[in-house]
């Protein structure tokens, strides 16, 4: 895929996103809008591994998404990329389906069980662990929010990977600055998060998480790089990107967008 | 009876020797070791790690490597394994193997009072309910250590979750040698000559209700004792088989009384297959204290010595009359 159909595909997910959410509009929408061009450039951009056919095969590289409310615009990915039919797009949160307001591991892509906040780290760090052990040449990624990082398993992960350095283990940080009832800085700020990590042992870069050539730019060259340190993404994001009086609102994760904005940006119902 | 060795010695030993064997095997450790602990790190540095003092990585740790095809035995002090890590126990554990194979055995030393000296921190008397309150779990809770040995080819032989409840102190050997139908039944009777009454105790607690099956015959009452390992998994004919017809069966557990634990498993094994039977549920008095003495003391100053069972056994005979 060339790189102008990166952002092409990005818009895509983001329109289908949107669907999705005013069809279901139990899905968390705000917080999968900010990580979109994340989820692009890893499959679209030739960064990960995987099997549609065979989602556990072993020579995947594994993705955990640890926020995974914030993650329903892997949904339109996973299905345009033969995870599952396109007809599990209309059913999301409806019986008889697998799509759920937060993604659980029966949906074909998705490998743990997410949501409760600060448990992918850590099972990420596990899995690099083992595959360093088995001499596997596989990456693991893993996705958290920034407010997630409030929780304190997630550093212990951090200390325990920057130790070992866990060079098959990337972190990227969704940092779209807001946290449920608030911005982080106004809860509990993360202060320079890429030096607190640094400190940590790890391999550090930033990145505008809304470019998606900067950002594929940058997965590319950590996933290349020979460093024995684990790795880490802070991609700067906004929570509700795109839709008007959700845009970068304190209580994005907890407010729905109107009907009328939706239809306004995706049509009438069709 | 042979020399006694603590619980975790003798699974730690049948470890090591399997590591040579069976290269699926990683050890976890939350900064807690044992002499024989260090063999196995000294001999198999790429499948040993110390994850610090850090409970829930601990966990989550165990549960990346189980999903990549380990066998692993996670090794910590009982409260801290079972309780501060809990939501990584229930999440990505006894949640998340409905829909991945993993096997983590969670080996928690200082079951009830074996810590006795560094009081409520250390010791644990929720355990049994907690765990036995996420399903996918199995638990295991020996006596001595052949039953402690006898546990590990359950182990890996079986998968998904397990938590393994050691006693941290040196306990007599109740048998001989390892008994492998104390594992597949999961259970075994080890006085059988009661027509009064019978106790089903697990851990130290058996050798307390041997104690007071003892004293008993001395007042003329006679009591049989089941010693349970197997919490989960036992057969449950063979129990039933067991105790069936008797006027009394008494639960002795080292952890808080009416709470979920041992009085509850027995408790509605026996409502379920409709036994007519008179249920003694007796374990630690809820409460927390910080008073000193003997592991004996402690015990019968929360109801659970062997004085305290032994009287309250005898009331409960009266009620019967």
């Amino acid at each position: 895929m060339n790189i102008n159909d990166l952002e092409k595909r990005v818009e895509w997910v983001w329109f289908q996103t949107l669907k999705i959410h005013r069809d279901s509009p139990e899905t968390r929408i705000a917080s999968s809008l900010s990580p979109i061009e994340i989820f692009v450039a890893l499959y679209y951009g030739g960064l990960l591994n995987y099997s549609a056919k065979e989602p556990l095969i072993d020579s995947r590289d594994r993705l955990i998404i640890s926020k995974g409310h914030g993650s329903i615009s892997m949904y339109p990915i996973l299905a345009d990329l033969g995870f599952f039919s396109h007809e599990e797009l209309n059913r999301v949160c409806k019986e008889g389906g697998i799509l759920g307001g937060i993604p659980d591991p029966i949906i074909p892509g998705y490998e743990t069980v997410n949501g409760s906040l600060g448990h992918g780290l850590g099972v990420a760090t596990g899995v690099a662990l083992a595959l360093r052990v088995k001499r596997a040449t596989q990456e693991v990624f893993v996705l958290t929010g920034d407010g997630e990082l409030h929780e304190g398993s997630c550093w212990e992960a951090i200390m325990f990977a920057g130790h070992h350095g866990l060079e098959n283990l990337t972190l990227i940080v969704d940092n779209n600055s807001t946290s449920m009832l608030d911005h982080t800085e106004n809860i509990v700020s993360h202060g320079n998060l890429a030096a607190r990590l640094e400190a940590f042992g790890w391999l550090v870069h930033e990145v505008d998480g809304h470019n998606v050539l900067e950002v594929h730019e940058k997965l590319s060259y950590l996933k290349s790089s020979k460093i024995s340190k684990p790795k880490a993404l802070i991609a700067k994001t906004i929570k509700g990107r795109g839709v008007p009086g959700l845009e970068g609102h304190p209580l994005s994760h907890i407010i729905n967008p109107k009907r009328e904005t939706l239809d306004a940006i995706l049509g009438e119902t069709d | 009876m042979t020399k006694a060795i603590a619980m975790r010695d003798a699974f730690l030993r049948k470890i090591h020797k399997e590591m040579d064997y069976d290269r699926k095997i990683f050890f976890v450790s939350a900064d807690f070791g044992s002499p024989v602990l260090d063999e196995i790190r000294r001999d198999y540095p790429e499948r040993f790690i110390n994850v610090g003092i850090a409970e829930q990585n601990l966990i989550n740790i165990s549960a990346g490597l189980s999903l990549e095809g380990f066998k692993v035995f996670a090794y910590a002090i009982a409260p801290f394994i079972t309780m501060r890590c809990f939501e990584q126990l229930r999440v990505n554990l006894a949640l998340l193997s409905e829909v991945r194979e993993l096997n983590v055995n969670l080996v928690g030393v200082g079951a009830g009072y074996s810590y006795v000296v560094s009081g409520p921190t250390h010791q644990c008397y929720e355990d049994l309910s907690l765990i036995r309150s996420l399903p996918n779990f199995k638990i295991l809770s020996p006596s001595d250590h052949y039953s402690a040995e006898g546990v590990f080819q359950y182990c890996l032989d079986n998968k998904g979750p397990k938590y393994l409840r050691f006693d941290a102190q040196l306990l007599p050997a109740l048998r001989d040698d390892v008994n492998k139908k104390l594992i597949s039944n999961g259970f075994e009777v080890l006085q059988n000559d009661g027509s009064d009454g019978i106790i089903i105790a697990t851990g130290y607690m058996v050798h307390t209700a041997l104690k007071v099956a003892s004293y008993l015959r001395e007042k003329g009452k006679f009591i049989s004792v089941i010693d349970l390992v197997n919490l989960t998994g036992f057969d449950p004919k063979s129990l039933l088989k067991e105790i069936q017809g008797f006027p009394l069966i008494v639960t002795l557990e080292e952890g808080f009384e009416g709470r979920g634990g041992l009085d509850a498993l027995i408790g509605s094994f026996v409502n379920k297959e409709g036994l007519k039977v008179k249920l003694e549920g007796i374990g630690v008095r809820p409460g927390y204290s910080f008073e000193l003495g003997t592991r004996q003391q402690l015990h019968e100053k929360v109801g659970i010595g062997e004085r305290a069972v032994s009287t309250r056994i005898i009331k409960s005979f009266k009620g019967l009359e």
